[in-house]
């Protein structure tokens, strides 16, 4: 990080979360139909 | 020619800049690059959409008939050309607007991707409502797959100059959620067209409007989220090796002189050649496991298979081009090209052996290569070229991915077709296929061994 102000951290938390959520929900959607490949 | 003091002289003039101009996104002090990546994640995960448009063909077939296909309704190879045009348009706009990309910088280039990616499903869904494919092929096709190149360069240029430490890594979580935005897009498409759907209507006009003005919103938030490290900046702590790997260059190719080294069209080759050997089983991958295990694999578990390979084409990219940090990024084109074409050899093999369990594990380690030469080969164009136009000559090696596009299905569809026409078992007929990919992979590890250091006659001049 460069000398200075900080990036606001629980702001820079949510914007994460903000594309990780959704990611999430893909990779979980998914793997649930994969899965059936192993039944 | 200009040299890298000309470059950041230019647009610093002394009028306020816009808000959406290249000087305005650099980055004051005290932000923190680890904002770069959700930006850049927010346009990749919407742009990605693209790889799940074809949950769209049997609804878009089915808009006056609604339970079943009219004689009025589009036909399926009508349909096909949607987004056919998209994938032209993608590589034809990364590779023509290289130079204006590095020139306006990231921030309007991804607000110009959001604008065109949000207004190709406006403009589609006008052409559904009012049942006109041409306004589809102009909405989806041209305007969305200008969206598509511009959304997905510059995001991952911007990356690899907030992380000089961690090029691959950087630019394998960006171009991941390129992988990951077919999973997100696939569910929610089925869903709104659920929600929206009554008796006389599917629901793809509404769903296009939803998902243009979300993909809209998420890009927008994305470009203003971006910013542009200083000049001369590097990170806390960070000092360039004392010992310079020599693949790594610290000088800058131009983006024009670029095309007169032969390093580019190497990694030009070096993308074709694995590109084309993924995409072609990519796109066959649901038929082949059926057609190898008759008596075990259901269209449901099938689909199931292609949900997998998925899964690991886009932890690949992430997987893969961290790796290249590590030991480098010829080497691990170097590993794709060797187990590549092992993989390729033996997955015929495993099928007459009727090992599913081999054969999966086969295919699924072969798409995670496909994805991570994806994800590293941004990060490989700046070790050859620097990074002063990476973003640009990203865009030009994309249209090796246009071609590979193109070139691998053909392959796997004709070779399979002519060899079942000439009696040849259709379990069977992929070996064929499968040991050609081999010798394309052969002739990737050449063109992958043949890359040197840039002749330093093509370097920008210091001033």
């Amino acid at each position: 990080m460069i000398e200075g102000h900080p990036t606001n951290k629980p702001l820079m938390a949510v914007f994460w979360l903000y594309v990780l959520i959704p990611l999430a929900w893909g990779v979980y959607k998914t793997l649930s139909q994969a899965i059936t490949l192993f039944h | 020619m200009s040299s890298i003091s000309d470059l950041n002289q230019k647009g610093a003039g002394s009028a306020r800049p816009g808000f959406f101009s290249k000087e305005a996104s650099i980055a004051q002090p005290g932000f923190s690059r680890w904002m770069v990546p959700p930006a850049a994640l927010a346009v990749h995960l919407c742009i990605g959409q693209a790889y799940a448009f074809s949950v769209f063909n049997g609804p878009l077939s089915k808009l006056i008939g609604i339970t079943k296909s009219a004689p009025d309704d589009w036909a399926l190879t009508t349909l096909g050309w949607i987004f056919s045009l998209a994938i032209v348009c993608l590589g034809l706009s990364a590779a023509f607007a290289g130079r204006w990309l590095e020139k306006v910088g990231p921030r309007r280039t991804m607000f110009t991707a959001a604008c065109c990616f949000g207004a190709g499903f406006l403009v589609s869904a006008l052409g559904v409502w009012t049942h006109q494919i041409w306004l589809l092929y102009l909405g989806y096709g041209l305007l969305g797959g200008i969206g598509l190149g511009l959304g997905y360069v510059s995001p991952v240029s911007t990356l690899i100059r907030w992380f000089p430490d961690r090029r691959g890594m950087a630019t394998g979580m960006a171009i991941m959620g390129f992988g990951g935005g077919a999973m997100i897009a696939a569910p929610l498409s089925v869903f709104l067209m659920g929600y929206f759907k009554t008796a006389t209507s599917l629901g793809v006009s509404e769903t296009f409007i939803v998902m243009g003005v979300l993909y809209f919103i998420s890009m927008t938030i994305g470009s203003l989220a971006i910013r542009i490290p200083p000049a001369g900046w590097t990170p806390a702590g960070w000092t360039p090796p004392t010992v310079q790997n020599a693949m790594i260059t610290r000088e800058h190719v131009h983006i024009d002189q670029v095309l007169k080294t032969p390093q580019f069209y190497l990694i030009w080759a070096v993308l074709f050649f694995n590109v084309t050997a993924g995409i072609g089983i990519l796109s066959q991958a649901s038929v082949m496991i059926q057609e190898s295990f008759k008596e075990s694999i259901t269209a449901a578990s099938a689909a199931g298979f292609v949900g997998l390979l998925s899964l690991f084409n886009m932890g690949g990219r992430f997987v893969w081009a961290s790796a290249s940090d590590l030991i480098g990024r010829k080497n691990t084109y170097f590993v794709f090209f060797i187990l590549g074409a092992v993989l390729y050899y033996l997955v015929p093999i495993f099928g007459a052996s009727g090992n599913i369990v081999l054969f999966v594990a086969a295919y699924v380690v072969i798409l995670s290569m496909y994805g991570g030469g994806f994800a590293t080969v941004p990060a490989y164009l700046a070790d050859i070229f620097g990074t002063a136009f990476v973003g640009g000559i990203h865009g030009r090696l994309l249209t090796a991915w246009a071609a590979a596009g193109v070139a691998g299905p053909v392959l796997i569809n004709y070779i399979r077709a002519y060899e079942v026409g000439h009696g040849v078992a259709k379990a069977d007929a992929y070996t064929m296929t499968l040991h050609i990919m081999v010798v394309l992979l052969l002739l990737g590890f050449v063109c992958n061994l043949l890359i040197k250091r840039v002749d330093a006659k093509h370097h920008m001049k210091q001033a």
